[in-house]
């Protein structure tokens, strides 16, 4: 039931509406629902050496990784972490074989914490002394902890106006046929309460999303009984699961990427010739992730303060409104401007991206570039066709080597843009690069300096290195060749420091953690 | 007086070839005196024009000779008028000489500065350099060339040429062959930069029009291992120039105050949140620094013992090939490492690697820190940069890469699972591979829209603004110049030439608005965009409600802002019809001349003829109803002028076998044609306005 008040009141000629805000929804509530059944304690690889890995072990591992990201990221999310399948049950309905996870100074649903990352990444450790597993749909029994543990979720979810927030429910499993173990009458009626329970959860806006584990030798067949929970058919079965998880690493890597919910930035119209107009969503893959906004406290009480803005005339000394009016100095007059005439002066295009045509690979240079690159990919949303179009233009640039040069008439940034496609790259541990075209921002002459002229030879030839001195610099660097280089494959040492700080202050330790810098060199290595 | 203070003679050529591109050579030139005047108000600026009808300069006077050569402004230090100078200069009927040219250029700077102000002089040219220049009264133009480079060299004077052609329609190959060996001649042996465009876009990208010194952000080791270091010095090769920080208005200043500012400054204060009265004195606060939903109180100095600190320097981390690194992670501006100059080991051991690298197609991995005492360090990639000139050394570029923490990892479904509709058939792959191929903006080699020609069209406009507003401070903000439409819109002559391909493609490919948005399912982990699925399709097609295929913009019932290629005529009639705004009716009649200029430059063999006709009435109309029948007249009289003498001079003919005349004082009588002359146009076309 949805206690928001809007929601009372919404008739369906809304939920048009309520679709097209939801994409502006920026906040998430996110309830991770883990299995805690003695299936996912055995053990998923049997290494002698090392302690055997757990599925339970691998989706705590992705729920703190993903929880991490968070805190640094956008903070502002709030999740819940629940256990079924368990001996105690904690929750405010007071259901069996179901366990909210909570620390202390935080509620069930709420942002993460230092102390809820901390706690979750050591539950393991006393799992089976605090909370215990143990099957919850056995044979002879009526209880149904799948049925509880949606129940529970649901009601954690029930904050907030599913107008404004996003609400997911992730599942981790790797028990395919939870209702394998019973038969007959009691079996068909627990299935249909399930489903009917899920549906409910959905009606309300609520995605459920599984996350499913699976054995090496034993793929998680999703067309059981998950299916149906989470309204799959046809072709979308067979797609569910492109790669059993060979190896355990690879499946915590895919779950971790699916674990993120795409946020676009914003639908675009693409204006290709004439008027063929196709849409694209556009999303800001790579950004720098900066250390986050500090705030002004009072030493004394370490309240934050609030900080205020007063507008003071140079001349005059005396307080004025915030001034609409600007002005540049120019051949020793003021000239004035008004807002409006400079977002006149900037307003020099319609908010699309405008193809002007096609260029070789080679046209776009490795000083071509500005700012962090973002990802397009096409919608058929609004506009039907959009995806065939934007295929087709896709797979021709690939062919021909071509980008597209274009401008995109953003009201805040206009600028020319390359369109580089990219063609889908997958790997076991699922999609490495996926496929759409990348929005290249280009400079204008203005930006670019010609640096190298400032040191040029007069009637002299700059050296150059012989052949013989090419060699050895192939040579030399074949001798260091960083054969699996990643982009990103480093995390960034300052913001690691930065947070490790943190997270030990927060908690109130006194020893500060130690933070690997990886980005330094192997100096041992590279002396050989 | 400043230390960078920068001397420029401009050469500008305004001979009979050089008229089609005159306008962008007068913005581009005032572009550069204006932002003297913000920021560079002591450089000095001197004018001289070639293939001018007169003569006016002092070697002409010393020694003859030097004909068609105006020194228009002598060298002085920039002002207002030097911007009026510039915005209207004279057309020429002369073939000018530019090697004449810039030894009058040179004979300014000398006779100003002699010994003084070395490399701080420039010359810039603006030529065609169509037209042979004479032959010297003793040696070769090559002797010629190397005894002006010469003594360029000895004062420290530096040359700037933009060679600018755009279609050459009967223009000698062998006299611009030899006049682009001479002008490279000063590029060996002087300092001397010559760069060819061939379009008015290009033009206004061409010049620097603002001196930035160029500072380096690292001066060091580029250490390969610990004991194999290259000196190198890192600057910025592409840096955004910003648009103007624009300060804030205050009218309070008395009118007899001189020396007021008009500035107002913005004043912070912190107060507390139990008491709002109460500030909160600067050592009194504490900086909190958010993790989650707490604030952590960390003091400065606190920070300062915990917070990451790395050593100077940048390390290799070593090398990969190329296509380990795709382009769409390059993060930030670009930085260049040149090697030390001077410094003979470093250029060849940099040339070494760079050339190795290149030959190999691998990029390099480095680790930086700029600074001691900078935060962070940086990963990013190093690329060749295998000069092309000779007298200038290789180098390497280098960009930002993004650590964990930059990447969002969000899965995309693949093209190939959606449905069979969402898919291009063979037809349709056919007709996108056409429009990849053809709408090509580098063919053979002649790229158009190159960034480092492509001028910042919205800084373009603010500096044109900035202008008129010291002259007219209620003017309003003007229209984009043509030449930036270039940038922010297709090339209305490159997407008719390959109307067919165009076309083609458009007839290929439907679209249609969804008339019900469904409502996506969120199911799935994949995410699809919608729900949409074949089947709901088809239901839709069999729908009533749709929309107009191909979304034409529907410009009955919205303010239409400017005259597309569709319905030409429409747009213009509702953009007449506006009346929100009294510059809309100008707007429109200058659009619209635009394009009938546009339709008529880019047709062949008659096949825009009707359509511009139509347009030409529809013009025409519209100026008699608001009363503009001058912009009407000297618009196709300005046409006529320009094409009478082309193969577009049957236009003409039809103009008068559909009696498109000028409009007359009968018709308007703001007009001062009367009702015989604008029968006999184009015949008698002797009018002045």
């Amino acid at each position: 039931m949805d206690l928001d008040p809007e929601g009372l009141f919404r008739d369906d000629s809304d939920s048009e509406s309520e679709f097209y805000r939801e994409k502006d929804s920026t906040k998430e509530f996110v309830v991770y629902l883990v299995d805690a059944s003695p299936k996912m304690f055995g053990a998923a690889r049997s290494d002698e050496d090392e302690k055997p890995e757990t599925h339970f072990h691998a989706a705590i591992n992705c729920i703190s990784q993903s929880l991490m990201a968070q805190i640094i990221g956008r903070s502002y999310d709030e999740v819940a972490v629940c256990f079924f399948n368990t001996k105690e049950k904690k929750n405010l309905q007071d259901l069996n074989g179901v366990y909210v996870f909570n620390v202390m100074d935080r509620e069930c649903l709420d942002r993460p914490t230092a102390r809820l990352i901390k706690e979750l990444s050591y539950v393991e450790d006393r799992f089976m002394s605090n909370i215990g597993s143990r099957y919850g749909i056995v044979s002879g029994s009526r209880e149904n902890s799948l049925y509880n543990a949606l129940w529970v979720a649901q009601a954690l979810l029930r904050k907030g106006s599913a107008k404004s927030v996003s609400k997911r429910i992730l599942l981790f499993t790797n028990e395919d046929d939870p209702f394998g173990s019973i038969t007959g009458a009691t079996k068909t009626d627990m299935i249909r309460m399930t489903l009917q329970r899920a549906k409910d959860t959905q009606d309300l806006g609520i995605s459920i999303e599984l996350l499913p584990l699976s054995w090496p030798d034993e793929e998680f067949n999703v067309s059981i009984f998950y299916a149906e929970l989470l309204g799959l058919e046809g072709d979308d079965i067979s797609q569910f699961l492109p790669s059993a998880g060979e190896i355990l690493e690879d499946m915590t890597d895919q779950l971790r990427k699916r674990m993120f919910k795409k946020r676009k930035v914003k639908t675009i119209r693409f204006s290709i010739a004439n008027d063929i107009c196709i849409e694209v969503n556009t999303y800001a893959l790579i950004r720098p992730t900066s250390p986050g906004q500090i705030m002004w406290l009072d030493s004394v009480t370490n309240l934050p303060l609030k900080t205020e803005r007063s507008f003071i005339c140079a001349d005059t000394g005396a307080l004025v409104q915030e001034p609409h009016t600007y002005f540049h100095p120019y051949k020793n007059e003021i000239i004035k401007f008004s807002m409006d005439e400079l977002s006149k002066i900037k307003n020099i295009s319609d908010g699309q991206l405008h193809l002007l045509g096609f260029k070789p690979l080679d046209c776009l240079k490795d000083y071509h570039n500005l700012r962090p690159s973002t990802f397009i990919f096409p919608t058929d949303e609004e506009i039907v066709g959009s995806t065939r179009i934007f295929i087709a233009l896709h797979r021709s640039m690939l062919r021909f080597q071509r980008f597209a040069l274009a401008f995109y008439g953003s009201l805040y940034h206009p600028q020319l843009v390359a369109l580089v496609a990219q063609d889908e790259i997958t790997s076991s541990s699922g999609q490495v690069e996926p496929p759409g075209m990348h929005m290249i921002y280009l400079p204008y002459s203005d930006d670019i300096r010609h640096v190298e002229e400032l040191h040029m030879a007069v009637d002299a030839n700059a050296p150059r290195a012989t052949d013989d001195q090419i060699k050895k610099a192939s040579a030399l660097s074949r001798r260091i060749d960083l054969k699996d280089f990643s982009v990103c494959q480093f995390a960034n040492p300052a913001l690691q420091r930065h947070y490790g700080i943190l997270q030990a202050l927060a908690l109130g330790e006194d020893e500060m953690p130690e933070i690997k810098d990886e980005t330094l060199p192997d100096e041992e290595g590279l002396s050989r | 007086m400043a230390r960078n203070k920068e001397a420029v003679v401009l050469l500008l050529d305004v001979g009979p070839s050089m008229h089609s591109v005159l306008s962008e050579v007068e913005s581009v030139c005032s572009m550069l005196v204006q932002k003297k005047l913000i920021f560079g108000k002591s450089d000095e600026v001197g004018v001289v024009l070639l293939g001018t009808d007169d003569t006016c300069n002092e070697l002409q006077k010393e020694v003859g000779g030097y004909e068609h050569i105006v020194v228009l402004r002598n060298i002085s230090v920039v002002d207002g008028n030097a911007v009026d100078f510039l915005q209207n200069l004279p057309r020429g009927n002369f073939r000018g000489d530019f090697i004449d040219a810039i030894v009058v250029g040179i004979d300014l700077l000398i006779k100003k500065f002699g010994p003084t102000n070395k490399g701080k002089q420039r010359i810039c040219l603006m030529t065609d350099a169509r037209y042979p220049i004479k032959a010297p009264y003793e040696g070769t133009k090559e002797d010629q060339v190397n005894t002006i480079s010469q003594m360029m060299q000895t004062h420290g004077i530096r040359l700037d040429c933009i060679v600018i052609r755009e279609k050459l329609p009967e223009a000698d190959l062998r006299v611009m062959e030899e006049n682009d060996n001479l002008l490279d001649q000063f590029s060996r042996k002087a300092i001397a930069k010559i760069v060819h465009v061939d379009s008015s876009t290009s033009l206004l990208g061409a010049l620097k029009t603002r001196n930035i010194s160029p500072v380096t952000v690292f001066r060091g080791d580029l250490e390969l291992s610990s004991t194999m270091k290259i000196k190198v010095w890192v600057y910025k090769k592409t840096s955004e120039e910003k648009f103007p920080t624009l300060k804030k208005y205050s009218d309070k200043a008395p009118s007899s105050d001189k020396f007021a500012t008009y500035e107002v400054k913005v004043d912070y204060e912190y107060k507390s949140m139990e008491d709002p009265d109460k500030v909160v004195p600067p050592e009194q606060r504490i900086r909190g620094y958010r993790y989650g939903p707490q604030v952590v109180p960390i003091s400065s100095a606190e920070w300062e013992a915990v917070k990451f600190k790395p050593e100077k320097g940048v390390k290799l981390l070593g090398f990969t090939d190329a296509s380990n690194i795709l382009r769409h992670y390059y993060m930030k501006d670009v930085y260049i490492f040149v090697p030390e100059p001077g410094n003979k080991k470093a250029i060849v051991a940099v040339s070494a690697i760079a050339r190795a690298m290149k030959d190999m197609n691998k990029s390099a991995i480095l680790r930086c820190v700029w600074r001691q005492g900078q935060g962070n360090v940086v990963i990013g990639v190093l690329r060749p940069n295998i000069s092309s000139v000779d007298n200038i050394p290789d180098s390497f570029y280098f960009n930002v890469l993004p650590f964990v923490e930059d990447v969002r990892e969000f899965q995309f479904p693949s093209f190939s699972s959606f449905p069979s509709s969402w898919q291009p058939n063979e037809q349709q792959q056919e007709a996108a591979d056409n429009l990849v191929k053809m709408l090509d903006l580098a063919p053979s080699s002649k790229e158009v829209l190159q960034p480092d020609y492509t001028p910042n069209p919205v800084l373009e406009r603010f500096y044109h603004f900035l202008e008129l507003k010291s002259k007219q401070p209620d003017a309003d903000v003007p229209p984009l110049d043509g030449s930036l439409k270039r940038i922010t819109e297709p090339n209305p002559a490159v997407f008719s030439h390959h109307k067919s391909v165009i076309d083609n493609f458009c007839k290929n490919f439907e679209l249609k608005e969804n008339p019900k948005k469904k409502k996506s399912s969120k199911r799935a982990w994949r995410g699809k965009p919608s729900t949409f699925s074949e089947k709901e399709e088809g239901v839709d097609g069999e729908a009533s409600d749709i929309q107009s295929s191909n979304l034409m913009k529907d410009s009955s019932n919205i303010n239409v802002e400017k005259i597309g290629n569709l319905n030409p005529v429409q747009d213009f009639e509702a953009m007449m019809a506006r009346r929100d705004s009294s510059k809309w009716v100008s707007k429109a009649i200058k659009d619209m001349q635009n394009h009938v200029s546009d339709l008529l430059e880019n047709s062949y063999d008659g096949d825009a003829y009707s359509k511009a006709i139509e347009c030409l009435v529809a013009l025409r109309k519209g100026c008699i109803l608001e009363q503009e029948p001058k912009e009407f007249n000297r618009y196709l009289l300005g046409l006529y002028e320009k094409w009478k003498d082309t193969d577009l001079a049957n236009f003409f003919e039809l103009l008068s076998s559909k009696s498109l005349t000028l409009i007359s004082q009968k018709e308007a009588s703001d007009s001062n044609v009367t009702e015989e002359e604008a029968k006999n146009f184009p015949v008698k076309t002797e009018l002045k306005f």
